[in-house]
């Protein structure tokens, strides 16, 4: 198998026996009442290290954070950070930052004021603030709103400010949750770019909440899969699109075909399988699925090419009939419905202005795909 | 079918010939909600105010009323002319020339700004202790501090009489826990006073600060402490800042009334103790000098409205810069 990588080659602790965890999460669970937000969860996270949380709403990603924050105390299990257990350690004393879900920049200060706000809190002398927030202001493009109080900017540029804000003390670690939400999308995609750029620089340790996919894919070194509390996986951007560890996971990250089914056959090399609608495919990495077990193949649509005729060389190839045709522009998607009745979602780059192989609505159509394009879910 | 055409067509119509009268009474009904409060102020305030002003540039006499001269029209236009020359600011340099009225206004003002100063620092902490309250019991508290008002005001002040004399409540439990071996005397002093108007204005100083500290986003703080603010600190930099808008009502709502107070004094604060509204009382009622009382009256009237232009102006500063 190839490696999947990561996207700073170089920067790879978590695959270093010998790397201290900087921030720990060691058996954490977090109870509001008889509600359980965060069960009996652990994460290693490293220096230097962009650490995305990425999960669906109320998965308990901003009470990680609060708890890291010292908001909330866990319920059980502690949180250590660079080896020193967090536990009675109020906000106001840990190297941490966050920047709010909610902003919450302080409506009676100055933009100005309210990036010094924590500088001043460390004493630091006044010619240093002033040059420490001109750099922020520089940095978040809001040099001209310097004297503006909150409630006279815009959702973004206050998103912005709180940025900032949390920013401006250098932090050893720097929370951020949900920090882009509500950027519109080419600001959004200037702003990550900037605050990878700003981690790498401050060599700052980020952990990120988002929950948006492409988000966490484009800043994150490696990326938690959160769901009700517990951690589904954690991996590079590559490894959770391209090797998830579970049905959940492959679901939730970009889009994914399943196939149902049996390990019908196992050889040195390939794996056969039996879907329960009939199909027969066969693959080369079904992982430590034995011979019999039900599994979920799991395969992106970019990866299964769509043709009028079976292509001659193809090891899986499936027939059905397009059902739907989705434009694009950059691509197109196709929805083929096989003739044992499963559901296929194939997408085609537009890489020509023409395409030499028009498909139709009900047209009969191919799919096919390698041996080597999906995965085999266990879980 | 014929129906359906029907109401086709003469519903823009009927629409069109609808909607101005519509429009002009919705309009008429908008400028009545503005109307009836201002026509309210000035019958029942700028009427009367009229009325003692014109009392307090008249002279005493001994009759009734018990002032001249009583403007009609009996002697017609020119008599009416007559009348208005009898007229005279005479009260109000009488009101100079004696100390004791200067005496009473700048007493006044000073012990309300002292109570004034009280009632924050003591319903300060209740007004914040309830907005952190559990969201469950706070319409509870709320009502504790409203519930005094259903009792008649006197019946309370009294009550602090029974309460603060020498031989009253206060003084026996100090005495039987042996804190003190001699009765305290705070009834008929200035204390007592400072208590009553306390005890009385609490919930006008509770009710504005609660709103404005209620209002306030928790997380504000959270991102104060999260920048290295401590506690104590944080207070002082978000939280008293941001409730300011209360303290400043508040203030007012107590600051106002109590310079013109006359119950608690009166009742606490026993004979010697000189306050305005003891002043204008006296006059009114023992001296039946109508005039001078009623100078007195507009010189408070106008000691009060300074105040109160002080706050509409920070008002109108804070909303212009949109709070
Ligand atoms: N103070 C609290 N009291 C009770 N329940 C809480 C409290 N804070 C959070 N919860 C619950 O814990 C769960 C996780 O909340 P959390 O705020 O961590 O979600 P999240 O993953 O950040 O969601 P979102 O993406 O919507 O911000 C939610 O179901 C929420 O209702
Ligand atoms: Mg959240």
């Amino acid at each position: 198998m190839k490696s999947l990588g990561s996207i700073r080659r170089d920067f790879a602790p978590w695959n270093d026996p010998n790397a201290k965890p900087y921030i720990q999460f060691d058996n954490v669970t977090k109870k509001f009442g008889d509600f359980t937000a965060v069960n009996n969860l652990s994460l290693t996270i490293f220096e230097r290290e962009f650490f995305a949380l990425l999960g669906a709403s109320g998965c308990g990603k901003s009470t990680l954070l609060r708890m890291l924050a010292g908001f909330e105390e866990p319920t059980a299990g502690r949180i250590l950070l660079d080896g020193q257990d967090l536990r009675g350690i109020p906000p106001y004393r840990r190297p941490v930052n966050m920047m709010f879900q909610s902003y919450a920049l302080f409506p009676h200060m100055t933009v100005e004021n309210n990036i010094a706000f924590g500088l001043k809190q460390d004493g630091m002398p006044k010619p240093e603030i002033a040059a420490r927030v001109a750099e922020m202001l520089k940095l978040v493009k809001l040099e001209q709103f310097a004297k503006r109080k909150p409630h006279q900017l815009s959702g973004g540029q206050r998103q912005r400010v709180a940025l900032a804000r949390s920013v401006a003390k250098r932090p050893k670690v720097l929370l951020l949750d949900e920090p882009l939400g509500a950027l519109d999308k080419k600001l959004r995609e200037e702003t990550q770019f900037e605050l990878m750029d700003l981690q790498q620089k401050l060599g700052l340790t980020f952990v990120v909440v988002t929950h948006d996919q492409e988000e966490a894919m484009t800043m994150a070194d490696r990326i938690a899969i959160l769901d009700k509390g517990e951690v589904m996986q954690v991996a590079t951007p590559p490894e959770v699109y391209e090797a998830p560890a579970s049905r959940f996971v492959a679901h939730f990250v970009g889009n994914v075909n399943m196939f149902e089914g049996k390990v019908a056959e196992r050889t040195a090399k390939t794996t056969r399988i039996s879907g329960a609608t009939g199909a027969q495919i066969v693959v080369e990495n079904a992982g430590d699925a034995a011979a019999g077990a039900d599994i979920v193949f799991a395969i992106r649509p970019e990866k299964i090419k769509i043709s009028s005729k079976k292509p001659a060389d193809a090891i899986n190839a499936l027939e059905g009939e397009v059902y739907d045709i989705a434009y694009l522009g950059d691509m197109t998607v196709y929805h083929v419905r096989l003739d044992d009745g499963q559901m296929v979602r194939a997408s085609t780059m537009n890489a020509a202005r023409v395409t030499e192989d028009p498909l139709s609505w009900n047209d009969r159509a191919w799919v096919s795909f390698r041996s080597d394009a999906g995965v085999v879910l266990t879980r | 079918m014929s129906n359906a055409a029907a109401a086709a067509a003469t519903s823009p119509s009927a629409d069109a010939a609808k909607s101005p009268l519509a429009r002009l009474g919705a309009a008429f009904v908008g400028r009545l909600v503005i109307i009836i409060p201002y026509l309210w102020l000035l019958f029942f305030f700028l009427i009367p105010f009229i009325i003692v002003f014109k009392i307090s540039l008249s002279q005493t006499a001994i009759a009734m009323p018990p002032y001249t001269p009583v403007l009609d029209f009996s002697g017609g236009i020119s008599g009416f002319f007559d009348q208005l020359k009898q007229l005279s600011i005479d009260n109000y340099t009488w009101l100079t020339e004696d100390a004791l009225y200067f005496n009473a206004y700048v007493t006044s003002v000073i012990i309300a700004a002292i109570s004034t100063v009280l009632t924050l620092l003591v319903g300060y902490p209740i007004a914040y202790g309830m907005s952190r309250a559990p969201a469950t019991i706070r319409p509870t508290l709320l009502m504790l501090v409203i519930l005094p008002f259903w009792t008649s005001f006197l019946i309370r002040v009294y009550a602090w009489i029974g309460i603060l004399k020498p031989e009253g409540l206060l003084n026996q439990l100090l005495l039987a826990t042996g804190v003190i071996s001699q009765p305290l005397i705070i009834l008929n002093t200035y204390t007592a006073i400072f208590i009553g108007i306390v005890y009385s204005y609490l919930p006008f100083m509770v009710l504005p600060l609660y709103s404005s500290l209620e209002k306030m986003d928790y997380s504000l703080i959270e991102a104060a402490k999260d920048l290295g603010c401590p506690p104590t600190s944080a207070f002082w930099k978000i939280t008293f800042p941001l409730s300011l808008p209360g303290v400043i009502a508040g203030c007012l709502l107590v600051f106002i009334p109590a310079v013109g107070e006359f119950v608690i004094p009166d009742l606490l604060g026993g004979s010697q103790t000189l306050m305005i509204g003891k002043t204008l009382w006296n006059e009114f009622f023992a001296n039946r000098d109508w005039p001078v009382s009623s100078a007195v009256a507009v010189i408070l009237l106008l000691l009060l409205i300074v105040p109160i232009m002080l706050f509409q102006q920070a008002q109108a500063r804070a909303q212009e810069q949109g709070k």
